[in-house]
């Protein structure tokens, strides 16, 4: 049962990725407004990260960073790597993380939607691509971190709601055992 | 802790990933393509929600109101045909005055509207991409115009379906202009701001230039790609730069990019 829940997360964890990356690219109403996009993957990947195997964190990575640099200008497979390191970072040290302290989810989202736009534009500075930089791009990456702490814990909410609807419920054991019961006779 | 199967999976998927990103461009551009098409379902269902939202919002609107407009556009058809005719005549004199002078004749210009069906979700670079590719007709560098004929960009990539337009003010769209004034000054018109869109830096200008604001800027025609004469933006304010040696002007571009919905695709 716990290995078919936990396919079943991967497989919300990518659909939730695909989602975003087609709601990064359709809809632009926050950038219009803020004047920069808002990125949901690290958010997601901060929650696979604590929650799920490393073949998901891999396969997210994979799956996200290709879906968003095919829709993108970006050189196909350059966010694959800042949101695989992030990932594998948070991972490696999940058992020093107090995952369920929302406080801890925002700190970590915080930190991951900085760190993997930033990784990425070394990434395309490093390989001679010239994206578009100047001091509002300071303001990009402060809306984007800000956005993606925000987002990291709504994540955990809404895959504890899908946990909770589509799980089994989990029985709890009576304390009473029946071959324990002492008769007491006449 | 990371295990060694972990350390080699991760290995693999970094060496997967280097080896991507040293593809050849056409590969890439399929694998994109083939990538991109994942999502083809999900923008369906948002245009086709998005024609629903509209019929419903039009079946409100009262019959009067139709009739109104339907009135006012027969109208504006009318004086349209009326124009088109003359201009016609037009054009009929002028291509037989050039050969009549032996001068080279004018080609008509060709336009292929195209709809915007995918924005650029990365925040450092500027493109859009429109539903028109190869099987359309569409080759790299071909100039991308609004529908009122200002310049929006030119096609980056195309594949078969799809093709990627980079806009002005993205680096790697950089266009040879003129200014409409007495001096015609020249200079070329580069990236600006992460935060202005609606903005675009001329650089590249002699430090004698007489520019003032509101004064229109114009393609050149230098370079190859974009023909002369396609409209631009205007002048909005100019300042030396490097200790008075030359100077760079602001310019506010005519399109709105965040309202950009249909596009025109310039043939030669």
């Amino acid at each position: 049962m716990k290995t078919r829940m936990n396919w079943l997360d991967t497989i919300f964890i990518l659909l939730a990725a695909v989602l975003a990356v087609f709601w990064e690219a359709a809809f632009q109403g926050i950038r219009h407004l803020l004047g920069a996009q808002i990125d949901l993957l690290p958010p997601l990947m901060v929650y696979a990260s604590l929650s799920a195997g490393l073949s998901t964190v891999v396969l997210l990575a994979l799956c996200g960073g290709l879906g968003f640099d095919s829709l993108s200008a970006n050189p196909l497979g350059i966010s694959v790597l800042p949101l695989l390191a992030v990932g594998v970072a948070i991972y490696a040290g999940r058992e020093l993380i107090l995952r369920d302290q929302t406080f801890a989810r925002v700190v970590i989202g915080l930190g991951a939607s900085l760190t993997v736009p930033v990784l990425t534009l070394i990434l395309l500075l490093t390989t001679s691509h010239r994206p578009l930089l100047g001091w509002g791009t300071l303001w990009q990456l402060l809306v984007m971190s800000v956005a993606g702490a925000l987002a990291t814990p709504v994540f955990f909410e809404l895959f504890g709601w899908l946990h909770r609807t589509l799980g089994r419920a989990h029985v709890s054991e009576l304390s009473f055992r029946p071959d324990r019961e002492i008769r007491r006779g006449r | 802790m990371l295990k060694r199967p972990h350390y080699i999976a991760l290995g693999l998927v970094v060496v997967l990933t280097l080896t991507i990103l040293n593809l050849p461009s056409q590969t890439t551009a399929r694998l994109k393509l083939g990538i991109g098409s994942m999502f083809l379902p999900l923008f369906g269902l948002a245009t086709s929600s998005q024609r629903l939202a509209e019929k419903a919002g039009n079946a409100i609107v009262p019959r009067r109101e139709l009739l109104a407009q339907n009135e006012a556009l027969r109208r504006e058809n009318q004086q349209l045909h009326l124009q088109l005719i003359d201009a016609e005549k037009t054009v009929q004199e002028n291509q037989h005055l050039r050969k009549l002078l032996v001068w080279q004749q004018q080609s008509r210009l060709k336009l292929k509207p195209a709809q915007v069906v995918l924005l650029e979700p990365a925040n450092w670079w500027r493109t859009v991409q429109i539903d028109l590719g190869t099987r359309d007709g569409l080759s790299n560098n071909l100039p991308v115009l609004s529908p009122d004929g200002f310049l929006v960009g030119r096609i980056s990539q195309v594949t078969v379906t799809r093709s990627q337009v980079v806009l002005l003010g993205d680096p790697n769209c950089k266009v040879a202009a003129r200014v409409d004034n007495p001096t015609s000054d020249t200079g070329i018109i580069g990236a600006s701001g992460p935060l202005d869109r609606d903005f675009v830096e001329m650089g590249f200008l002699s430090r004698n230039a007489n520019l003032k604001p509101g004064q229109l800027v114009r393609t050149w025609g230098k370079g190859g790609i974009f023909p002369e004469n396609i409209p631009i933006g205007n002048i909005i304010d100019t300042h030396s730069i490097e200790y008075g040696s030359s100077s760079i002007a602001r310019v506010k571009l005519a399109v709105n990019f965040g309202a950009l919905d249909e596009v025109l695709v310039r043939f030669p």
